[in-house]
């Protein structure tokens, strides 16, 4: 059986992890079609405030405080949700691999003064982190994607390091400094390959982290002020929670059904990545 | 009356695995008072039976007709309540690893104690008291402070005596016995190899044993059941099948045992030696803070030998010797602390940086375990070619020379494009060979390199490193644990102990006449190889009877 093939059969045996990918595809497809759907820009106001949902017809969704179209805000924050977190989560890696990965093929000092380093993250709460730099760096989609990137790195250059101080005296790697190549190939091409499977789980529930945090901070007000995001909806629509539930309702939905949608895909890649850890079916 | 008959027993395996039964059809039985070995390769469903006897079959695995029959029970019909009265008090078991076979965070007394407990057998006081009786009768020294002792705080060996103290606390009929030496050194075996021979005796257990070396089966077994993929080949008493074996399997695996006799020596012809080692000295250090002495462990002292072109050195010893870290210093995976080694003229050992790593295609290394020693995301050609690549040859002169060396180890050059695990063990040490090779290396040191593989392709894998190495005047430094391994390939043997060379010299005068008390120890430590030994008398029956009547 070929590879691909294995691996798709192993993910599918997990049913929440095909549901979870449902999800993430329908969510994926709203925001690719979100200016089809919804072809004026969510800030409009396109009807009467506080307009209850399946009231009119074409605003299934309802309308918020100023008769903006709650399901225009949906579709576009489901592209800065997806977006950020993406994003983001790509930035984290591309911070803690290379770092993780000196770490664990050197050892020694290397190792030492790089892990102090990412404990000095590691002791910041992380979420307070991300506030004080937004603010400082004043809300924007850069400077979001950078304060997540920031705060998510640790646990990638850790899980990477420890990949690596257990692979670095494996004999084919051995073999492969016998064989006169360079250091950087012998990360790169012989150990980094081998460490993807653990790296790919940990960053398929770094997504759905990083689409809470982005909530979180709009829910804060330190949202990127040009882009409609779930979070800032539920923000702006706390104040009148009881009057108008489905204002804050559906946004919080949309943010429960993608991050659990991400973490049971998260599930699925370690079930189907790592088969000896899978647990057993009777 | 046998103690437990064994009939008709098919396991099935789960979808997708390499065939569709572990075991089929496998009926044998185990008499009162006799050791029956059920002896195999690796893959041949010998560990199978024994798991079902005990019935500790994984989940996935599942008997799918015969019978067990211990007494008047079919154990393949009891319900869990019933297995736990029967395992410890009827059946025994001991394990192949003593390191993991034990709680380490338990006492050994305790760990022992607990069979009783589990049986509701004794009381307290008299739990303890059997305990520390079994401790002794195992023969472990100072039983009073073994008991309450931690495993870490045992050798290999003791901890392996704790475990048959255990399986025997009850008195079982039957012990079953799964390569129980296999991970211990060959003096610490042959020890073990009398316990069990004597515990066997003392208390009229019938014991079977499960083990892939035909020598340790001539050593202890009364019949033998030969098994080859699920099925069983061959049964007989030990003498018998070992000295005359009838099936044409049998013969080929007994022809494939190394004996314990060196080869003929070489005419090798004198000249100025390549690789000349001095002094060679490594220490460990672990451990140590600001209030703790740091833990020094001198790995390797003061090792020197000399090697020339087309010899092969065989650097052998028990675990702990220090051999596997000279291995490693020689090919500088380790820098030695002290000591010189010089290769031609070049100072080889004093090398660093960017002038090692472009020096080191002169010294290569094949590597124990077929299953690390090849990377699992890169194909045959990748492995092969990366080296030479490394080092400035164009790839499509390295892709040539990949496929030519390829067929020289006797894989075709198809493998190119395959990944390891599409191989199996003996083809991948082939591959570990050929990688080796690509760097047209002057000395090549084989780490263990047979000792992960089955006997059949033990010997063919050792014909090849013979091969390669007349074929490219290679320095062969053969380092291994097993004395008739090295008696096959070596034309120089030096053996080591606690880090030092006690012994050195040509093969045959090493194993004809030891000086070291040491090496005669280990020499009388190999079992199966005795005078009187089945296997000797059939070697020797087919040496008389010509040797193209001899199989293999």
């Amino acid at each position: 059986m070929s590879p691909t093939k294995d691996f798709w059969r192993r993910f599918r045996r997990n049913r929440g992890a095909t549901i979870g990918l449902a999800l993430v595809w329908v969510v994926i497809a709203i925001a690719i079609l979100a200016p089809i759907l919804y072809p004026q820009s969510p800030w409009r106001m396109v009807q009467r405030p506080f307009l209850p949902p399946f009231a009119v017809e074409g605003f299934w969704f309802g309308t918020d405080t100023l008769g903006r179209d709650i399901g225009a805000g949906l579709a576009y924050g489901a592209r800065v949700s997806l977006l950020i977190g993406l994003v983001s989560t790509l930035v984290a890696l591309l911070i803690g691999i290379p770092i993780g990965a000196v770490a664990g093929y050197f050892a020694g000092r290397w190792d030492d003064a790089l892990m102090r380093f990412t404990e000095f993250f590691q002791t910041i709460p992380s979420f307070a982190l991300a506030i004080v730099l937004v603010a400082i760096l004043e809300p924007s989609l850069g400077s979001i994607v950078l304060a997540i990137a920031i705060v998510g790195w640790p646990p990638v250059a850790r899980l990477v390091r420890g990949e690596f101080l257990s692979l670095r005296s494996r004999e084919y790697v051995q073999a492969a400094v016998l064989s006169g190549q360079r250091p950087s190939a012998i990360i790169f091409r012989q150990i980094l390959p081998n460490t993807l499977s653990p790296v790919i789980v940990l960053a398929s529930l770094m997504v759905a982290t990083a689409i809470l945090l982005e909530s979180s901070l709009s829910f804060l007000g330190l949202g990127d002020p040009n882009v409609m995001s779930w979070g800032y909806m539920i923000g702006a629509a706390r104040t009148v929670l009881r009057q108008a539930w489905w204002m804050s309702v559906f946004p919080g939905l949309a943010i429960l059904l993608t991050v659990l949608a991400l973490n049971l895909i998260g599930e699925g890649l370690n079930d189907a990545l790592n088969p000896r850890l899978a647990r057993k079916g009777r | 009356m046998a103690v437990v008959r064994v009939s008709d027993l098919t396991v099935a395996l789960p979808q997708g695995a390499d065939r569709p039964f572990a075991v089929e059809e496998v009926s044998l039985s185990v008499e009162p008072g006799e050791v029956l070995c059920v002896v195999g390769e690796s893959g041949s469903g010998k560990s199978v039976t024994a798991n079902a006897i005990m019935g500790l079959l994984p989940d996935e695995v599942r008997p799918q007709q015969g019978r067990i029959e211990l007494g008047e029970r079919d154990l393949l019909r009891l319900q869990a309540a019933e297995w736990q009265a029967l395992r410890g008090r009827e059946v025994a078991m001991i394990f192949q690893e003593p390191m993991t076979a034990l709680n380490p965070l338990m006492r050994i007394g305790a760990q022992i104690a607990e069979v009783f407990e589990a049986h509701g057998a004794l009381g307290r006081s008299a739990r303890r008291a059997k305990a520390l009786a079994l401790i002794e009768e195992v023969g472990l020294p100072d039983p009073s402070k073994v008991i309450g002792a931690y495993p870490f705080e045992l050798s290999g060996g003791q901890r392996q005596r704790v475990m048959i103290a255990m399986a025997l606390a009850l008195e079982p009929k039957l012990l079953i016995a799964d390569e129980p030496t296999t991970a211990l050194d060959v003096t610490t075996q042959a020890q073990i190899l009398e316990l069990i021979r004597q515990l066997q005796r003392r208390h009229g257990m019938a014991v079977l044993f499960i083990t892939h070396d035909f020598g340790v089966v001539a050593e202890i077994g009364d019949r033998v059941v030969v098994m080859r993929q699920g099925r069983v080949v061959e049964e007989g008493s030990v003498r018998t099948v070992l000295s005359q074996p009838r099936q044409a399997y049998t013969q080929h695996l007994i022809a494939a045992v190394p004996p314990l006799s060196p080869r003929p020596a070489r005419g090798l012809a004198e000249e100025a030696p390549l690789m000349t080692v001095s002094g060679l000295s490594k220490t460990f250090r672990s451990g140590g803070g600001l209030f703790s002495k740091a833990r020094e462990v001198k790995a390797v002292q003061a090792l020197s030998f000399q090697i020339g072109r087309g010899e092969t050195l065989g650097i052998v010893g028990e675990s702990g010797s220090g051999k596997s870290t000279a291995g490693r210093c020689i090919v500088r995976l380790l820098d030695p602390d002290s000591g010189r080694i010089r290769l031609q003229d070049e100072d080889w050992g004093a090398k660093s940086g960017t002038a090692l790593r472009q020096a080191r295609k002169r010294v290569q290394m094949v590597f124990q375990d077929p299953y690390a020693s090849l990377n699992p995301r890169r194909k045959v050609l990748s492995i092969l070619t990366e080296g030479p690549i490394a080092n400035g040859v164009p790839a499509a002169q390295a892709g040539a020379r990949a496929a030519e060396l390829l067929d020289l180890v006797g894989l075709d050059a198809a493998a190119l494009d395959r990944f390891p695990h599409e191989f199996s063990g003996g083809q991948r040490q082939r591959i570990g060979i050929a990688r080796a090779l690509v760097m047209d290396p002057e000395v090549l040191v084989a780490d263990e390199a047979v000792s992960a593989l089955d006997v059949s392709v033990q010997a063919q894998v050792l014909d090849l490193l013979a091969d390669i190495r007349d074929r490219f005047r290679l320095a062969l430094i053969f380092i291994t644990h097993d004395l008739c391994v090295a008696a096959q390939i070596c034309d120089r043997i030096a053996v080591m102990r606690h880090g030092e060379i006690v012994e050195a010299g040509p093969t045959e005068e090493v194993f004809t006449r030891p000086a070291h008390s040491y090496t005669r120890a280990l020499l009388a430590a190999v079992p199966g190889w005795g005078p009187e030994s089945p296997l000797t008398l059939g070697r020797a029956a087919a040496a008389r009877s010509g040797p193209e009547a001899s199989p293999g």
